[in-house]
């Protein structure tokens, strides 16, 4: 091993330290310590089998489902010019970023009584959720595959379908694998949207850890159910990072400007008829919430868009001071999650040692109450008496953001050809040359799309935000959710203007990641 | 941007002096569900020369159970929000300190509910079923006068109810069914409202706001739900134009109460100014402000209701009761049963 080597090698172990201590400090101990106090206390462990199995396989029927659902749109979007590209891209990331309690409210005005519970319209919501992270994780990888590989692949006589089985599907296999586990895991600890749409007779992990902690006060089978769902988190994320590494393989990198057509003939008819389809899916309960927002008394107006600017009960501070804290929570948690995050993606992807990656991940797969309650019982004593400061907002939404961020940097980093890497060295440039001069840039593009995806989920964050957003510092999905636990039209229209402004901020943020990543495009 | 990066930098340095603050501002932990205008909080903070910080955890019964994970070691000094139905719980965990205000001889007996004054009752209201009165006036059927007339046919798939695992008026409504029909027959009564197709919400969001027909702006098709006897006011305060008479009404025979406790927190690190807020809490200003801010009615004797409470919401004369011992003894296994009975 030559010096460079040894000395870039050195940093990066050094920089690692970094994210470790941070996820050390912000996850371990915190949910260590309610883990700690729940099993040693009193309380019952009254587990109910059905709930782990209803996790499992709503959540496998949610990823099938939200896969088969989001492929068609990752293809039009990855492969075809048209007009409005860039707004359909943004849009589609907006419900992903939606909170879950909006969502789900939505969902339930759109449904017919007797339709609104139940699984099939849990397993909508989650298509509805997540059909983003296919279009933009396999759209994104999508659209760098060269097409000249399809063209080999026509000349040598292979149609259509041989070609999707043989070619696109195989080179894409590592995107694949990485959308599916994020599906499978954020249907897997869903919350929101099983607590309201399944009712009360449904339970996943998630929402029946919430039940015995946050209800019943059992922390003990809160505890001992929260290890059995990181357990299941953590097999999920061994099997997906395994996957992401086997199936890596030799991939021809291209300029978007190359990749891109015009869709021609019958494939006009099949574009326009995707999109048709994805606008009416995804932009139904959308639609619903900007009808709502804008039906003031006594016709249609903005009402409610003003009163945003008026005091409230519903909150301590006015309304729309909740869209500035957001956008500085958002700011901060999107800097702390593209540091952390980047560092363990340099690091993941150049070495094999990958428990950084899913040590990274599993705050996805922990409860987001039993963290907040271990917040408030691990940081309760100075010099660390943070229970109460709004710095732990950002941490906790950085803590949901890193394992996105990870993820996408770390396959674009796998996707970079070692040949280029070997010629810059055999041309004589130091690994730490290489680094600056191949990977960055080409990673620059995923690292706008990272950001872009660390911003929108801080700024929606519900889950992990509420359980430690101090009421006079609220966010917009905390404004959002104190609004409609009160009564009348007004509260009603101000959560749905609220969540128009959200759909809004995020949009804005998607397009501007977008617009970053897009200068660097063709390097 | 500047005002942004400005914002950012006000959040990042949040964590630090949080050093010396102590004595000079009073922290009031409580549920989502509080509320009181600015005005007021003014008035607190030039009586008493403390800041008053607010710090919302959640739904009530979800603020009482992270008071519960501190207790001892509070994250501040008052705890504003259990009501008489959980209390048992607060008081088996030691969340509060004794302290008797001097204004308690301006409340009715009946809302004193511990002798050792570890809780001091701030505000009271009754849990009743709600019907909408338009959706009954255009379907030409008498709406409900009682509990038991939600069993009859006619009645079929009309009611929404909270869950009362994860609801207060949830377990107020349970509760008021012990009541009325005892130990012996309030399952039963259950039972038969599952085969007249009760639907369960999880919360009174859900059930108020979505399902029930009444509310404003509600999409809901059930025009009979579980909430509180002070809706109609509520409905008429919000409905945005003047309205003569509330669209919705209350069975009065239905109606369960609900009394709000605050006391001093167990370890707080402000007791003296905690004492001067749960007395502040009596005070008529506060007092008689509970009801535009909350929704709810005041404990103290004498204080005036705003018009739109006089006209529209209905004071329950007699309403449904349980001893609070009894309540204490028994919730954890109602609520236990009731699922099974009505979820199961």
């Amino acid at each position: 091993m030559d010096r460079n080597g040894a000395s870039v090698r050195l940093a990066l172990g050094a920089a690692v330290a970094l994210p470790g201590a941070f996820l050390g400090l912000f996850f371990a101990y915190p949910l260590g310590s309610i883990l700690a106090r729940g099993l040693t206390g009193d309380g019952s462990v009254e587990l109910r089998p059905g709930v782990l199995w209803f996790s499992v396989w709503q959540a496998g029927a949610s990823t099938a489902l939200t896969l088969v659902l989001g492929l068609p749109l990752a293809w039009v979007v990855a492969r075809f010019d048209f007009p409005g590209r860039a707004l359909v891209r943004a849009l589609v990331v907006v419900p992903f970023v939606l909170p879950t309690v909006v969502v789900a409210t939505a969902f339930l005005t759109l449904l017919p009584e007797g339709q609104q519970r139940g699984i099939l319209p849990i397993l909508a919501a989650h298509v509805f959720f997540n059909v983003a992270i296919v279009v933009r994780i396999v759209g994104g990888y999508w659209a760098r595959i060269h097409p000249r590989l399809w063209e080999a692949a026509a000349t040598l006589g292979a149609g259509p379908a041989s070609r999707l089985r043989t070619v696109t599907l195989p080179v894409l296999a590592p995107a694949l694998a990485a959308a599916a586990a994020l599906v499978f895991l954020f249907s897997f600890t869903s919350f929101g949207v099983v607590l309201i749409l399944g009712g009360p007779t449904r339970s996943t992990l998630e929402t029946e850890i919430y039940y015995q902690a946050a209800r019943m006060f059992d922390l003990r089978a809160a505890a001992v159910l929260s290890l059995v769902q990181l357990g299941c988190v953590g097999a999920i994320v061994g099997v997906a990072g395994r996957l992401d590494r086997c199936v890596a393989g030799a991939r021809m990198v291209a300029p978007e400007s190359d990749v891109l057509v015009r869709a021609q003939g019958r494939q006009r008819v099949v574009v326009a008829g995707i999109l048709g389809a994805a606008a009416v899916g995804l932009g139904a309960p959308l639609a619903a919430l900007v009808e709502r927002s804008l039906s003031a008394p006594g016709g249609y107006g903005l009402t409610f868009y003003r009163a945003l600017g008026e005091e409230t009960p519903a909150l301590l501070v006015v309304p729309w001071r909740a869209a500035l804290n957001s956008l500085a929570f958002a700011a901060v948690a999107t800097g702390i999650a593209l540091v952390v995050g980047g560092i363990v993606a340099a690091a993941v992807a150049r070495s094999r040692a990958t428990w950084l990656d899913q040590f990274a991940m599993l705050p996805l797969g922990a409860s987001a109450v039993m963290l907040g309650y271990g917040f408030v019982i691990a940081f309760d004593d100075p010099p660390l008496d943070l229970r109460s400061s709004p710095l732990l907002v950002p941490v906790a939404q950085a803590l949901v953001a890193v394992p996105f961020v990870v993820r996408i940097l770390t396959s674009a980093l796998r996707s970079i050809d070692e040949r280029l890497r070997d010629a810059a060295a055999v041309l004589g440039a130091s690994r730490a040359r290489v680094i600056r001069e191949i990977d960055l840039p080409l990673v620059l593009r995923s690292f706008g799309l990272a950001a872009g995806f660390a911003l929108a989920i801080s700024l929606g964050d519900f889950g992990a935000t509420v359980f430690v957003a101090r009421s006079d510092w609220p966010t917009v999905p905390v404004a959002i959710f104190r609004f409609l636990g009160r009564p009348g039209a007004e509260n009603a229209g101000e959560a749905a203007a609220l969540s128009v402004v959200l759909m809004t901020m995020t949009m804005a943020a998607m397009l501007a990641a977008d617009r970053l990543g897009g200068g660097r495009r063709g390097l | 941007m500047k005002r942004l990066l400005a914002l950012a930098v006000v959040v990042a340095a949040g964590c630090g002096g949080s050093g010396d603050k102590k004595a000079t501002e009073v922290v009031l932990v409580t549920h989502d569900s509080f509320a009181i205008s600015k005005r007021v909080e003014r008035a607190f903070e030039r009586e008493s020369g403390l800041r008053l910080r607010i710090l919302q955890s959640g739904d009530a019964g979800e603020a009482l159970n992270r008071a519960l994970l501190t207790a001892g070691n509070p994250e501040g000094d008052v705890f504003f929000g259990v009501d008489n139905n959980l209390l048992s719980r607060a008081l088996d965990g030691k969340l509060f300190a004794p302290y008797k205000p001097k204004a308690l001889d301006r409340l009715d007996d009946q809302f004193l509910l511990d002798d050792r004054h570890r809780v001091t009752p701030v505000d009271h209201g009754e849990v009743c079923l709600n019907f909408d009165r338009g959706w009954f006036a255009s379907h030409r059927i008498a709406p409900p006068r009682t509990l038991l007339d939600l069993t009859r046919p006619r009645f079929r798939k009309l009611l929404v109810v909270e869950n009362p695992a994860t609801s207060t008026p949830g377990v107020a409504f349970m509760l008021a069914t012990v009541a009325q029909f005892g130990e012996q027959g309030w399952r039963r009564y259950w039972e038969r409202l599952r085969k007249n197709d009760v639907l369960v919400t999880d919360g009174w969001e859900e059930a108020y706001t979505v399902r029930f027909s009444g509310a404003a702006g509600s999409k809901g098709r059930r025009p009979v739900v579980v909430s509180y006897a002070s809706s109609p006011a509520a409905e008429v305060f919000f409905a945005g134009r003047k309205l003569a008479e509330a669209p919705t009404g209350v069975v009065d025979s239905s109606c369960f109460r609900q009394v709000e406790l605050a006391g001093v927190l167990r370890g707080a690190p402000n007791e003296e100014g905690a004492r001067k807020l749960v007395d502040f809490m009596l005070s008529p200003r506060f007092q008689a402000e509970v009801p535009l801010s909350m929704f709810v009615f005041p404990v103290r004797r004498g204080v005036p209701l705003p018009e739109v409470f006089r006209k529209h919401a209905i004071v329950v004369q007699k309403p449904l009761e349980l001893p609070p011992n009894a309540i204490g003894a028994n919730r954890d296994r109602w609520i236990r049963e009731w699922t099974a009975t009505v979820l199961r």
